[in-house]
């Protein structure tokens, strides 16, 4: 250790042998004896739903054309389409068979885009019936992927977690309406998502 | 106030000794500090038994004090019950219990996301139910001696404190923004509980 221009030792000249000790300590988790793809807990839960731009694009429109239509559509779609998702996830871990599920997937991110950037306002009820609709292909597809592990009720949790945070993350982005800027945003929101959607679309047909 | 060199050594000692890591024996329910701590960490590591617990008490406290008060006792006699049951050996098949917490992670979180005016035996039926299957899931197959009576009594305790502190959340919530909210996450938890109803169809128990 050394002594500063004072005489005195201080913690803002010497903390970083601390820190560095500390740093030293930072253990890892073993991952030795995990198979990549299995479902481990928390964290590849959370992961799973954002591990397809499809995906994601389709549950943040939910959220922002939630919030530009106000309340109650506001936390009734991300009510209705984690329930009717993990409904579907359950009918594709049962092994019930559901026809056109890409497609299906990449038009709900067509036809919610399309919601978004013309700020449609139906009544709630049709709003949540559609994203009820969507929500079943996107469950569908998790439940089919979902694959095998040690603790499903942990890596469940990560799953509806993450699902609800993105729609979360619209409805926070969606917070924008209330300026007139803002509102511009979101429908350029909206028209980006619509071409993501014709891209997967094209994708699922090609 | 200016360290001087034992103080920085002090200092690295403490974060150093901080960041240690120790292993995880949640399950393995041994603290080492007694049957009753043991209880409480089992409890308070276990989502499936410490969700439900949650979930039942935001419920119970939109339903109204007297709801309230009578759904927290119910459930810890229960669980109680449940726990002593298993404890003389009679527990039904894990995977039983399993599909029984599924469902009960359904019906809880979707009767808390739809909120409806229920009458008081709904709550006190769901509260039984949750005890019951819990507090046979945790003591299934334990052996039975004064210590594992113990462990049931700390894992009770932790049900009344816990279902105690969540209705009391929820008790004196008027503004209907914080209400969506907490029907929100009764809606997740109804998600959870079909996930993990179709998991365990597909894959067996996976719960623990």
């Amino acid at each position: 250790m050394m002594k500063d221009s004072r005489g005195t030792y201080s913690v803002r000249k010497h903390g970083a042998l601390p820190l560095f000790c500390a740093a030293l300590l930072l253990a890892n988790q073993a991952d030795a004896h995990i198979v990549a793809g299995e479902a481990v807990g928390f964290i590849s839960g959370m992961e799973h739903p954002v591990g397809g731009v499809d995906h994601i694009i389709a549950m943040v429109a939910v959220g922002l054309w939630g919030a530009q239509l106000g309340a109650p559509a506001v936390w009734l779609l991300p009510i209705t389409f984690p329930l009717v998702m993990a409904f579907a996830g359950f009918l594709g871990l049962v092994g019930v068979a559901l026809p056109g599920i890409e497609i299906g997937i990449a038009l709900s991110g067509v036809c919610l885009g399309a919601c978004v950037l013309a700020e449609l306002r139906p009544p709630s009820w049709i709003a949540a019936l559609l994203v009820g609709a969507f929500g079943l292909f996107h469950g569908y597809a998790h439940g089919v992927e979902l694959p095998p592990g040690e603790n499903a009720l942990l890596y469940s949790m990560g799953f509806v977690l993450a699902t609800g945070l993105l729609h979360a993350t619209g409805i926070a982005l969606g917070f924008l309406h209330r300026w007139g800027w803002g509102r511009s945003a979101l429908r350029g929101a909206g028209a980006v998502i619509l071409c993501g959607g014709l891209y997967f679309a094209w994708a699922a047909i090609v | 106030m200016t360290p001087t060199r034992p103080h920085l050594a002090v200092y690295a000692l403490v974060s150093t000794a901080l960041l240690a890591p120790g292993l995880a024996e949640a399950h393995l329910v041994a603290t080492g500090m007694g049957p009753i701590c043991d209880g409480v960490v089992h409890f308070s590591v276990s989502p499936e038994d410490f969700l439900p617990v949650v979930i039942l008490g935001l419920f119970a406290g939109l339903r109204g004090p007297r709801q309230a008060r009578l759904a927290l006792f119910v459930l810890t006699g229960a669980w109680l019950a449940g726990g002593l049951v298993a404890l003389g050996g009679f527990a039904p098949p894990t995977l039983v219990l399993a599909v029984g917490t599924a469902v009960l992670f359904f019906l809880l979180g979707g009767l808390l996301a739809w909120n409806p005016s229920s009458p008081p035996w709904v709550v006190l039926s769901v509260a039984a139910g949750v005890g019951l299957v819990r507090g046979l899931d945790d003591l299934a197959g334990a052996p039975t001696s004064l210590a594992d009576v113990a462990i049931l009594g700390g894992i009770c305790g932790c049900v009344l404190a816990v279902c105690a502190l969540t209705a009391s959340v929820t008790l004196p919530l008027k503004r209907l923004g914080l209400i969506v909210a907490v029907r929100v996450g009764g809606s997740w938890m109804a998600a959870l509980g079909l996930l993990l109803a179709g998991w365990i169809i597909r894959y067996g128990n996976r719960i623990h």
